[in-house]
């Protein structure tokens, strides 16, 4: 068992009378990538500011390195570069002007950070844009920018609050492969998002989470193993059909999901039953045939699709 | 040379305030030097010409009417009466324009002290360094309008060098309490606050006349506010005028900048640590 960065136990955190994070436990091993995944209003960034000491815990307890964010909160700052949801780079300055003032706010001597600027505007695919002022900027860049910016100071924990969210798919899967090297690299991640396919791609092990609590730990292979089958048939029969299709279909898969415009039918091998659907002389107007995802595990575990 | 971030931070581990100061409040102001080597100039310039525009216009306008003003130290001519008080006010304005509408910028829109505080910095790392950016420009201002008043010939003695640390206190008192009292702001609306009461404190204040006019509890009001506090601060030390009288309008201001500073640490810490 490797080193555990971060332990959590019983993690609450509520605003008057609401819980925003309601009792979780989890381990952050040293070099993982570990993912939150959840809709919005989980908990997610309520527990990345916890961790990131900006936010104080109403209950449970935390060690981030050994140490108590309450207690030693600039020390455990200074080991983690942080990606918060909404970009807050710094408008007035420009690109590496960026990187340096973030450097110089953690007391890293300028010399220093004039040799790291070079490799992070590399990183962040922003050599040519080194002297234009952050305003000017794609959403995309910003957010490389952001990521680049945190890692000045060469973090043990790199924490990414939807990392992805309103990018274009091109600009996202630019970031996932920045995110990649980052794996290999051997930095600690930790993600949260939204977006499946992110979870999938990018961690080693996840926490599913809803309402503030944890539906189900484990790695996104194992969560869709245990949770869904291996593979989904989803058919549409127009709106007003779905509904009464349903009863005839239940009987024929191991689960059913209706969806406001699909259902989706759990199988083992998808092909096979559509064979015996059709055989039925039941016609979708569409069919599509997909592996098991984790948007499937999550409406199994709350009865809801992760993305309204 | 070290330059790991968390070796710095830890090396503060039981010094003062640990949790709350990482004793680098100078690159909050490196920042700020930053963001303003690029920015308009204009408006700084501006703000700078104001003073110096009342003490032209009144100084030498209604001066014409008023002829000289006889003092303890003799008579002066009615724009070397007015110069002490317009000095306090531009120390004021300088330190205010910085502490008030640009920290509540950065507090609400620009997210920028959220990215400070979530680095191994700490609160009073940020009220100390905005601070002293913007007593800088209080005393930047101060400073070219004493070189302004003694081109004019408005001053007689080398106790008029004076005036530039006396300026850059008040500077320090304004720009520490309206950093504190910006940080309770919650919209633009609110923000007004500051005008409706710079304004009439402006006026009033005896800047442009002797306090005397007014009956005696309006004057004791007027004792009470900063400016008139930073007027008679100025007036003395330009005048060589040391007592028990200065020592008392020092002290003001040494509050004033505790409880501003004090405040504005421990709001920052409410808004940004919750
Ligand atoms: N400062 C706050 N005051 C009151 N409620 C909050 C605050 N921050 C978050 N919440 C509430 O806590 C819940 C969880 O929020 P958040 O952690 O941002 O969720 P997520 O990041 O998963 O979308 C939401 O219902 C949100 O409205
Ligand atoms: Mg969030």
């Amino acid at each position: 068992m490797s080193e555990k960065l971060i332990v959590a136990r019983g993690l609450t955190k509520t605003y008057g009378d609401f819980i925003a994070v309601d009792g979780i436990d989890f381990d952050v091993a040293k070099g993982e990538s570990f993912g939150f995944l959840g809709p919005n209003g989980a908990g997610k960034s309520t527990t990345m500011r916890i961790i990131g000491a900006t936010s104080v815990r109403t209950s449970g307890t935390l060690t981030i390195l050994g140490k108590d964010p309450e207690v030693h909160g600039p020390q455990i700052r200074a080991h983690l570069g942080v990606v918060p949801q909404q970009d807050n780079l710094d408008n007035e300055l420009t690109v590496s002007e960026n990187i340096f003032i973030y450097g110089r706010y953690f007391g890293l001597s300028s010399s220093f950070i004039n040799r790291k600027i070079p490799e992070l505007l590399e990183f962040a695919q922003l050599e040519e844009k080194k002297d234009t002022k952050v305003e000017a900027l794609s959403g995309g860049m910003k957010r490389r920018l952001t990521i680049a910016r945190s890692l000045v100071s060469e973090p043990d924990i790199l924490m990414l609050d939807e990392p992805t969210t309103g990018l274009d798919p091109q600009a996202r899967h630019i970031l996932w492969d920045r995110l990649f090297r980052l794996k290999e690299q051997g930095v600690t991640l930790l993600i949260t998002t939204h977006y499946m396919d992110e979870a999938e791609q990018l961690c080693d092990r996840l926490i599913v989470m809803d309402k503030g609590k944890i539906m189900a730990e484990d790695s996104p292979a194992q969560l869709i193993k245990d949770y869904s089958t291996k593979e989904v048939l989803e058919v549409r029969f127009g709106s007003d059909r779905n509904q009464e299709m349903v009863d005839v279909l239940r009987p024929l898969a191991d689960r059913i999901e209706v969806l406001p415009d699909r259902i989706l039918l759990y199988a083992t091998d998808g092909e096979q039953l559509l064979e015996q659907i059709t055989a039925k002389g039941i016609h979708p107007n569409t069919s599509l045939v997909r592996r098991s995802s984790l948007e499937d595990v999550f409406l199994r575990l709350t009865g809801r699709s992760l993305v309204e | 040379m070290r330059s790991n971030a968390v070796e710095l931070s830890e090396g503060r581990i039981g010094k003062f305030g640990e949790k709350y100061y990482a004793g680098r409040p100078q690159q909050v102001l490196l920042r700020n030097w930053l963001s303003f080597k690029s920015s308009a100039w204009i408006a700084v310039v501006s703000g700078f010409f104001e003073p110096v525009l009342y003490l032209l216009s009144f100084g030498y306008g209604i001066g014409e009417l008023v002829g000289n003003i006889s003092t303890p130290g003799g008579d002066i001519s009615y724009a070397a009466y007015i110069a002490p008080g317009l000095l306090a006010t531009s120390a004021m304005n300088g330190a205010m324009l910085d502490s008030t509408w640009n920290v509540f910028f950065k507090l609400n829109e620009s997210r920028l002290y959220k990215a400070m505080l979530a680095t191994s910095l700490g609160p009073l790392d940020v009220a100390l360094g905005e601070i002293a950016w913007a007593l800088m420009r209080g005393g930047i201002y101060a400073t070219a309008f004493t070189a302004v008043i003694a081109g004019l010939g408005l001053v007689t003695s080398w106790w008029a060098l004076l005036a530039i640390p006396a300026a850059i206190i008040v500077a320090f008192g304004f720009a520490s309490f309206g950093m504190a009292i910006t940080s309770f702001m919650k919209s633009h609306h609110q923000m007004n606050f500051f005008e409706i009461f710079l304004l009439p404190m402006f006026l009033f204040s005896g800047a442009f006349y002797p306090l005397t006019v007014f009956p005696g509890w309006a004057q004791a009001i007027i004792k009470a506010l900063p400016l008139r506090q930073a007027i008679e601060l100025v007036t003395r030390a330009m005048s060589g005028e040391f007592g028990i009288n200065i020592l008392v309008n020092f002290t003001y201001f040494m509050v004033m900048i505790c409880v501003g500073l004090f405040f504005t640490t421990r709001r920052l810490n409410a808004l940004f640590m919750k």
